[in-house]
């Protein structure tokens, strides 16, 4: 509404029964996109963790291993499946269903590329546009973490209860940062709408990622510790529990835990690049900042199939790009210690998080009591104020030691109580003997 | 609006048919044939020690609580942040009293060593 001279376009509303189709063929084409999309995602991740390996990863399946999942499915399927004697039976085939089935779901409220005018009507490119947006999405990521637990204690298995036990306090810790992280976003949009967040920042003409940079890092945090990625894979750490909470999972069950992880990869990715990469914005054009204000009706761009179309490979150049960062971090960075992972959670990212709201929130009000229009300048300041702010936290929590583990500070009073103890007993030694001598 | 949920009611549908539908075609086609020791819970090759519905570390627990509080807290706050601009520095001192107060709770715990692991 900031925009001068705004262009109404009239498309035209979708019949009833013609969002009903629309819906429906959005839906299918949706649901196989993404399985076929985590399918191919454990082949890259396969072929990534070799690339960096200098190793050549599976290349025997099709042309250059491209049908290997397909294999694996396959395989998996055919294989004998074990039921652990002292498993709880329910539960145990529960879990995986638990798991997959929010992780294939949260995908339907990210929009995914600008409308498609049609002759029966304006289509919207996302399969549903509900009015709690992010929150759903919250809400519906965060039950996975039910399969995990009731997984890890039905097993009857002492390493799947550890994992499954950590892997509920480790995930409803960071979804605290997490949550608090997205409230920044809430300031700038004023809703909680992904296609309002998308709108929003054509408008800043900045995507958010710049000015709430600090934000964008606590979030982009939390998400690896929520998707149990490495370095936050202490619920499987294999080095230490076997698999976790899928070590009694075999057959097609341990590939539902599989498929809900990537599926959950993917969705983190899109929903990263919506909020912090403007979505399916185009940067640098101002073609594609076309808003829907319902009926049927547009204002900015003329919306065209072409528009759709483009955006929609933005969209996946940015999901990408987070894929891409969550695979290569795997095979990169060694795994925490579950104490550093919960000092991180809460000692660390809780408290910078509410100081990030409290003083974004102090500097959005403070521009909108200046009068300044949101917009370029904006967003600019926003940004100088989040890079100080990242700045100083990093300098804050590091204290010269050059971002050492998170951890460090337990360490050292530990240390220091370990030094303390021993000088005691020397002490009493020294005590001791010196009365033995008299 | 509520007509809008209507794609994510059939999305849902669809992902439960695809869960069931998976598990199914296993039991359908795969082998069966569990013995004792196939059967028996992982243990490193090890014969198993012990029971699993044993008691575990209370620390799991007291952060369960831990997470209500705060969460809680994050969820009494996106109302605010969605209005933040309309509401002005009226609705942020507000917010900043129940963030301090939500503060020294944080601090207590961690004074309280309600935060160490070891």
């Amino acid at each position: 509404m900031m925009l001068q001279a705004e262009t109404v376009h009239q498309v035209g509303e979708l019949s009833a029964t013609g969002f009903v189709v629309a819906s429906t063929i959005k839906i299918l084409a949706a649901f196989s996109l993404v399985m076929v999309t985590v399918a191919m995602l454990t082949l890259l991740e396969r072929k990534i963790s070799a690339w960096m390996q200098d190793r050549l990863g599976p290349n025997r399946v099709g042309p250059g291993g491209l049908l290997q999942p397909a294999a694996d499915g396959l395989k998996n399927i055919l294989k004998e499946e074990t039921n652990p004697a002292e498993s709880h039976r329910i539960f145990f085939n529960l879990a995986p269903m638990l798991s997959i089935i929010p992780a294939l779901v949260t995908f339907a409220v990210i929009p995914f590329a600008a409308p498609l005018p049609t002759q029966w009507g304006l289509v919207e490119m996302v399969i549903a546009d509900v009015p709690v947006g992010v929150l759903f999405l919250l809400a519906f990521s965060s039950l996975g973490v039910y399969g995990i637990v009731i997984a890890g204690w039905s097993s009857s298995n002492k390493y799947a209860l550890l994992g499954g036990l950590r892997a509920g306090a480790q995930m409803i810790s960071y979804e605290i940062a997490l949550g608090l992280s997205l409230l920044s976003v809430f300031f700038l949009v004023g809703n909680v709408r992904l296609t309002e967040v998308v709108t929003m920042q054509q408008e800043l003409g900045l995507w958010f990622a710049l000015p709430l940079a600090a934000s964008f890092i606590l979030f982009w945090i939390s998400v690896f510790a929520e998707t149990n990625r490495l370095p936050f894979d202490l619920p499987e750490a294999e080095s230490e529990l076997v698999t976790g909470y899928h070590t009694e999972y075999s057959s097609m069950k341990f590939s539902m835990f599989f498929i809900a992880e990537y599926a959950h990869v993917l969705t983190a990715s899109a929903l990263m690049a919506t909020l912090f990469l403007g979505g399916w914005d185009i940067p640098g054009w101002a073609g594609d900042n076309i808003r829907v204000i319902g009926d049927g009706t547009v204002v900015g761009g003329e919306p065209a199939w072409w528009i759709t179309l483009l955006t929609f490979l933005a969209f996946l150049l940015k999901t990408a790009f987070f894929i891409l960062v969550f695979m290569v971090v795997r095979w990169t960075v060694p795994r925490f210690r579950y104490d550093q992972v919960m000092d991180l959670g809460w000692k660390i990212m809780l408290p910078v998080a509410l100081a990030v709201v409290v003083i974004t929130a102090g500097t959005i009000l403070t521009l909108d009591e200046l009068g300044v229009e949101y917009g370029l300048v904006y967003g600019l300041i926003l940004t100088v104020v989040n890079l100080a702010m990242l700045a100083a936290f990093l300098l804050i929590l590091d204290r010269g030691r050059v971002l050492a583990g998170t951890g460090s500070l337990t360490e050292k009073r530990r240390e220091a109580q370990e030094k303390a103890r021993l000088r005691r007993r020397e002490e009493a030694m020294t005590t001791s003997t010196g009365s033995t001598a008299d | 609006m509520i007509e809008s949920y209507l794609p994510i009611l059939i999305l849902l549908a669809i992902s439960v048919v695809n869960a069931v539908v998976i598990l199914g075609l296993t039991y359908l086609v795969s082998p069966y044939r569990p013995t004792s020791v196939k059967s028996a819970p992982y243990e490193s090759g090890m014969p198993g020690l012990g029971g699993t519905r044993d008691r575990f570390s209370v620390k799991f627990y007291v952060v369960a609580i831990l997470f209500i509080v705060f969460d809680v807290e994050t969820v009494f706050l996106v109302p605010w942040a969605v209005a933040m601009r309309d509401l002005g520095w009226e609705g942020f001192a507000a917010a900043m009293i129940f963030i301090f107060i939500l503060t020294v709770g944080l601090i207590y715990e961690w004074k309280k060593g309600a935060l160490e692991w070891d």
